[in-house]
């Protein structure tokens, strides 16, 4: 049973990092990162489940407790970078290009 | 150690103060509205004053004290300490030093009063004070300095202001050209004195390196070692005090101010290698062949210079060489191991020198900055202060009995004779009647017969009592001077011999009377030569003479500069223009380049991988942390 969460756990981080890879708009780029987070949550508590014992869920509490004042100051961000450059696509932020 | 005093602290900091407000006042008004030349004045004089009575003060203390306990100290603070050497910048005040801080702090006084007359309408009068001011305190701290490594602060720092105040009117290249002469010069002798003072702590200074500790441990020192800091210092105090091989910067140096020249070049700053000498009189006395060395060069520079100082025809010149002449005869005395004769002569010659630049200086600024002798004549009536401050002085310079050095120069030459060194005071002898000869030329033709450039001559008017006063006191120490330190054979009981004794490491000779008096007698005679020769030839009327034959030799100074620049000074720039073009280039830089080249290439490789888009950075780090994570799983076996 636990191999069938962790499997759907590491499908889920899969295709938050091929979001965060493959899509330009930066809002996607961010729910793709809170779908990585999530899927790191579901590892923790199917394996707390698995050994009785409740560190896994203190550990996806802390992790939501991060990704909401990350969801804040992200979202926050998100709105200077389009004041500043009137768009939201990632690929216009290429100052560090060498 | 008993007695500390703060004052003596003071002594040096009151004209570094004074340099600093003058100087920081400058700065901020040069170039805008200038503050008055007034207010400068009365800043730059404060400290030297100042110092005065502080050192009158010190002088005072010393003296109520019991002659073998004369020294004060003060430690300021801990400079440094690096293993056994533990410096302190520290300060201490014996009879030698209390009486170098005496004519130091009064001719400087005086000289600075005089400055305010000569400087007046130049644009640059702050600066002018604030150097006079660093120079003064520079001259301090080496004087007082309780040990071999604060006396070189000094030592540098009067070096910087000398070269400072050479190039003073640095509009003209040939004056900046004359202050790098003296300052690069003078680094060669300042080589001579750091090996010294570390063969000195090699020697003996693990115990402490402060005069007194140095001198109670003057007897460990092995006999090689001991010549080996003899010399070196020597060749320290030749580059200071413009000995033979070093003196030809000082000449040059005559560029500056004429202030600059009486304090800097004649009276103080030239003087100090004499009083290194006397100061590490506990090291030279236990080794003879220095000393011999030491009064061979003197003499022969008191000769090369006397030589020189006949042929002059630039006022200042001739007394440059005299003053290189009389620095030689120092030596003598140091050399011969009469310390307190070497630093008598240090003491009547601050005087009677500062005096006749002082009064030569009366003279150019009367003709409107001439200084060739042969455009002057016949200013005895124009200006008579001045001619009788400068007469006064000449006699002095010149060793006419009563004067003052007359009695210094004697004691030196009787100890010369009385220690056997009977070459030495022969030479001696001989320059005594060609500085008589030079002076009284210089004096007669300046002064004497008829205007040589009328119209000069009739717009000459004296100077203002703030230069006419100095030259007044002074004069009256080139007269007074001498009969401090009277010997026995005319009554006196040489105060300045017996003052200075618990500081020096001396035996005085004792020739009997009749030595002395064969001294006496020849000097004299010497005097009366030289004076009578120039009488004949330029008392009445003179013209410029034109130089034939040997005669142009020694007006051109034996060639000695030419010498050198062939010598020395082409080589080296040969040398430095080979190195620049072919070792610079391909040696040192060439690894360099490569070097940056190979970085360029590589920073060109890897730029590839830097594209700026956020998603690809985010694909190398998912890639890189996959990559550990692999890495970690296979080495805990999982």
């Amino acid at each position: 049973m636990i191999s069938q969460y962790l499997s759907l756990s590491i499908i889920l981080f899969c295709l938050g990092i091929l979001g965060v890879v493959s899509r330009r708009n930066v809002f996607i780029v961010f729910m793709a990162i809170e779908l990585m987070l999530n899927a790191a949550n579901l590892g923790f508590v199917a394996l707390a489940r698995l050994h009785l014992n409740m560190d896994g869920h203190v550990l996806a509490m802390m992790v939501m407790a991060v990704a909401a004042a990350e969801a804040a100051l992200a979202l926050a961000v998100i709105i200077l970078l389009h004041k500043h450059k009137g768009n939201l696509d990632t690929n216009i932020f290429s100052l560090l290009k060498g | 150690m008993g007695h500390d005093v703060t004052y003596l602290g003071f002594i040096p900091l009151l004209p570094l103060l004074g340099a600093l407000v003058v100087g920081l006042i400058y700065l901020a008004t040069c170039q805008g509205k200038q503050i008055s030349e007034r207010l400068y004045g009365i800043l730059g004089c404060i400290g030297p004053v100042l110092s005065l009575f502080m050192a009158l003060k010190v002088f005072f203390a010393l003296r109520a004290l019991p002659a073998e306990q004369r020294f004060l100290t003060h430690k300021a603070y801990t400079w440094f300490s690096v293993g056994d050497l533990d410096v302190s910048m520290g300060f201490l005040a014996d009879p030698l030093s209390s009486l170098m801080l005496l004519f130091v702090t009064f001719v400087g006084s005086l000289i600075h009063i005089y400055s305010i007359g000569y400087m007046a309408g130049d644009k640059n009068f702050g600066k002018f004070f604030a150097y006079m001011n660093l120079f003064l305190g520079s001259m301090l701290i080496l004087v007082l300095g309780d040990g071999p490594v604060v006396m070189f602060v000094g030592w540098e720092g009067v070096g910087l202001c000398s070269y400072l105040l050479i190039s003073y009117y640095n509009e003209d290249r040939e004056n900046v050209v004359a202050g790098n002469k003296a300052f690069i010069v003078n680094r060669i002798g300042d080589l001579g004195f750091v090996l010294g003072m570390g063969f000195l702590f090699w020697g003996i200074g693990a115990d402490g390196f402060d005069y007194l500790t140095l001198k109670a441990n003057a007897h460990h020192l092995t006999a090689p070692i001991g010549l080996t800091v003899c010399l070196l210092l020597f060749v320290g105090a030749t580059g200071k005090s413009a000995q033979i091989p070093l003196y030809v910067w000082l000449p040059d140096a005559m560029a500056g101010p004429t202030p600059v020249s009486a304090l800097i070049h004649a009276a103080t700053m030239v003087t100090a290698g004499v009083y290194m000498v006397a100061r590490f009189s506990f090291i030279y006395a236990h080794v003879p062949v220095a000393g011999e060395v030491v009064a061979w060069i003197g003499i022969l520079t008191a000769l090369l210079a006397a030589t020189f100082g006949m042929f002059q025809s630039d006022i200042k010149k001739i007394l440059a060489y005299s003053t290189v002449s009389q620095l030689g005869y120092m030596f003598v005395g140091v050399g011969v191991s009469a310390y307190s004769a070497g630093i008598f002569h240090v003491f009547t010659h601050a005087f009677f020198k500062a005096l006749l630049f002082l009064g030569a200086g009366s003279v150019i600024l009367a003709l409107h900055h001439q200084q060739d002798i042969w455009k002057m004549g016949g200013l005895k009536t124009k200006l008579p202060i001045t001619y009788w401050t400068m007469l006064i002085g000449g006699l002095a310079l010149a060793g006419c009995p009563p004067f003052s050095g007359f009695f210094s120069k004697d004691e030196i030459l009787y100890s010369a004779l009385a220690t056997g060194h009977v070459g030495i005071w022969a030479i001696g002898v001989l320059v005594a009647g060609m500085t008589a000869y030079y002076t009284f030329r210089m004096i007669f033709v300046v002064f004497h017969g008829s205007p040589r450039d009328q119209k000069s001559f009739e717009h000459a008017q004296e100077s203002p009592k703030v230069m006419t006063i100095p030259l007044i006191i002074l004069a009256a120490g080139a007269i007074f001077a001498g009969p401090l330190n009277m010997p026995a054979i005319f009554g006196g009981n040489q105060l300045i011999s017996h003052w200075l004794a618990p500081s020096l490491v001396e035996h005085h000779p004792h020739g009997g009377l009749a030595l002395e008096l064969l001294a006496i007698g020849a000097s004299v005679l010497a005097f009366v030569i030289g004076i009578s020769i120039a009488y004949r030839k330029y008392a009445v009327t003179a013209d410029e003479p034109v130089f034939k034959g040997l005669y142009n030799f020694a007006y051109n100074k034996f060639y000695v500069d030419e010498f050198y620049d062939t010598v020395i000074v082409r080589p080296y720039r040969f040398v430095g223009r080979a190195i620049s073009k072919i070792f610079e280039p391909y040696v040192v830089d060439a690894p360099v380049q490569a070097s940056a080249w190979l970085y360029r290439m590589l920073g060109l490789a890897f730029k590839v991988v830097q594209v700026g888009y956020v998603r690809i950075y985010a694909i190398y780090m998912v890639i890189g942390l996959s990559v550990m994570s692999l890495l970690i799983s296979q080495s805990l076996n999982l």
